[in-house]
């Protein structure tokens, strides 16, 4: 039996340094990121008041919380509890629609391949960027003070901080259309409009349709938590209740929002996969 | 020149019409019937959330004259005119800044944390036991559906006023949705070096370190830094129900029509959420290289 060569590792190492020594930049760079890392956190700590006997402190108290929660129960409320979710869900469902509505022409005029001229596009671009930079609560707020407190101002707050992010998504599945169908269109003599509506919106509106869905489901969780403003829904009870102590009654909403929330991904899942095809939902 | 363009005979051409008509009669059927529900399913929501459109249209003005207010000083100038005068309190307003940006941080170092422990015993292809992943999963969603929000109302009667908060209740959402996204990583790693550890007699734990890790990191690092430009969006409002950050400036300055400092607050936030995406956008590029970004 022959032997493994021995190896002479002095001799490789003086024949490769390059593959023996890294740099020193490449070996330090791993753990002065992390050294970084925890300096900062260290002093996030220390600015934002952490301390051990808050936190043990604060940790038993949630600990009497959970224990009070337990078992769930609405009182007599539930009736108003239901219609709050049924609020909230018409909050999810008429923002996230009135949002795809005023977003499609717009998407249209911030994509590259309907509208060429970066002059035009750019301050489209940044104008929907603005709106996305700005959260759902705020624009809740903003819309409380002009309609009022109560669910209409919800549907206005998810459709304005909507209408940024679907103007920003359905303007890259426009620029991620085929540009071959247009083409073609224009080759038998279409119009502009003719090349969108033949060329264009065929293959963009399945793409849209899963996005709007999407959106949809994801709204159901915004709709809940802009009623902690007063913006309707159960999200508005929840807050209420919470302030009151009454921690049986939040625990039940809390698994309603849950029950809910589940009900419509299972509903919109089904639905995307109807409407687009198992590949593109996964 | 003619172009021979051929005509199919009249009877051929109408059982092709026929059955082209038909074809798209059906589907023209199910879209209408689409509609028909979706549009029912808007009326019903429009009833529930008690839409008015005539409110709409008379406090439609206000929207817009809203954008007019927050954008005057109370001298009645435009407020660029005078940046000094609308921008007085930017001392403060940057500390609150500083204090968001901080709260999102830690909140989100503690949650990815927490992702990080808890995402192997999610994931479908290294979880030690079918019971705990069921477990775990539980969890997670529980975790990822409470909106961040409620979390934060709750820690504000249980820890006090204040950031501590707002970083827990950051944290626990984030380990919801981290946790998530970090155990789809995993179920997409390649499992031939996870067989090539264990045959050489490697615990579960081992296992994980050198065949798993490897494959994940970047991955993880990427989602992390995206989990962290969105906290930051979080941050900014958890100040609405007294959990530390510059929310808590803007909550008070909207609902006492501080109108100009409205403008202010709104402006360095969105200033400060595109600095952090660039250059989130920026190191994820160049820690990962282009296709780790989307």
């Amino acid at each position: 039996m022959t032997k493994p060569q021995q190896v002479d590792t002095a001799q490789l190492r003086a024949r490769y340094p390059d593959v023996f020594d890294r740099p020193a930049s490449a070996r330090l760079a791993t753990p002065a990121m992390i050294v970084a890392a925890l300096a900062i956190l260290v002093y996030g700590f220390v600015d934002l008041d952490f301390s051990p006997s808050r936190f043990f402190s604060g940790l038993s108290q949630l600990g009497w919380i959970s224990l009070m929660m337990i078992p769930p129960d609405p009182g007599s409320s539930l009736p108003i509890y239901l219609k709050a979710l049924g609020e909230t869900l018409s909050i999810a469902l008429l923002g996230t629609t009135l949002a795809a509505l005023f977003a499609l022409p717009v998407s249209l005029l911030a994509a590259r391949n309907v509208v060429p001229s970066k002059i035009l596009r750019f301050p489209v671009r940044r104008f929907l960027d603005s709106i996305r930079g700005v959260d759902t609560l705020i624009w809740a707020l903003v819309w409380i003070n002009v309609v009022g407190l109560g669910p209409f101002a919800g549907v206005l707050a998810i459709a304005v901080s909507d209408f940024g992010s679907f103007g920003k998504l359905f303007s890259e599945a426009i620029e991620g259309a085929d540009q071959k169908q247009v083409e073609g269109i224009r080759a038998s003599g279409g119009s502009a409009l003719h090349e969108i509506r033949f060329g264009l919106l065929p293959q963009v509106l399945p793409v849209i349709a899963g996005q709007v869905l999407y959106f949809i489901e994801s709204n159901t969780r915004s709709a809940t938590i802009i009623g902690v403003v007063g913006a309707g829904g159960i999200g508005l009870q929840l807050a209420e209740q919470i302030r009151v102590l009454e921690w049986q009654r939040v625990s039940f909403l809390i698994l309603m929002i849950l029950v809910a929330v589940a009900a419509i991904d299972f509903i919109s899942g089904k639905l995307r996969f109807a409407i687009i095809g198992r590949r593109a939902v996964a | 020149m003619t172009i021979a363009v051929s005509i199919l005979p009249e009877q051929q051409l109408a059982t092709l019409n026929a059955a082209y008509s038909q074809a798209v009669a059906r589907r023209r059927w199910r879209l209408l019937f689409g509609a028909a529900v979706f549009a029912a399913a808007l009326l019903l929501a429009a009833v529930g959330a008690e839409v008015n459109l005539r409110t709409l249209f008379t406090y439609f003005g206000n929207f817009l004259s809203y954008f007019d207010r927050i954008l005057t000083l109370d001298s009645g100038q435009r407020v660029w005119t005078d940046v000094g005068e609308w921008l007085w309190g930017w001392r403060k307003w940057l500390k609150m800044l500083g204090e968001t940006l901080l709260i999102s941080y830690v909140g989100t170092l503690i949650g990815a944390t927490f992702a990080f422990a808890l995402n192997f015993f999610a994931a479908e292809n290294t979880s030690p036991a079918p019971w705990l992943r069921f477990g775990v999963r539980r969890l997670l969603e529980f975790a990822r559906t409470v909106p961040g929000i409620v979390f934060a109302l709750i820690f504000v009667i249980a820890f006090g006023l204040g950031p501590m908060a707002g970083v827990l209740a950051i944290a626990i959402h984030s380990t919801g949705a981290l946790g998530k996204l970090f155990s789809e990583i995993v179920e997409n790693a390649d499992m031939k070096p996870v067989e090539g550890i264990r045959s050489t007699g490697a615990s579960w734990l081992a296992c994980m370190r050198f065949a798993v890790l490897p494959q994940v990191t970047a991955g993880y690092a990427s989602y992390a830094l995206l989990r962290f430009e969105i906290n930051v969006r979080e941050a900014s409002v958890m100040g609405f129900v007294g959990a530390g950050g510059i929310g808590q400036e803007l909550v008070v300055a909207i609902r006492k029509f501080y109108y100009s400092d409205v403008s202010a607050i709104l402006v360095t936030i969105i200033v400060t959420v595109f600095i952090i995406d660039i250059a989130t956008g920026w190191l994820r590029g160049r820690l990962f290289g282009k296709e780790a970004r989307t």
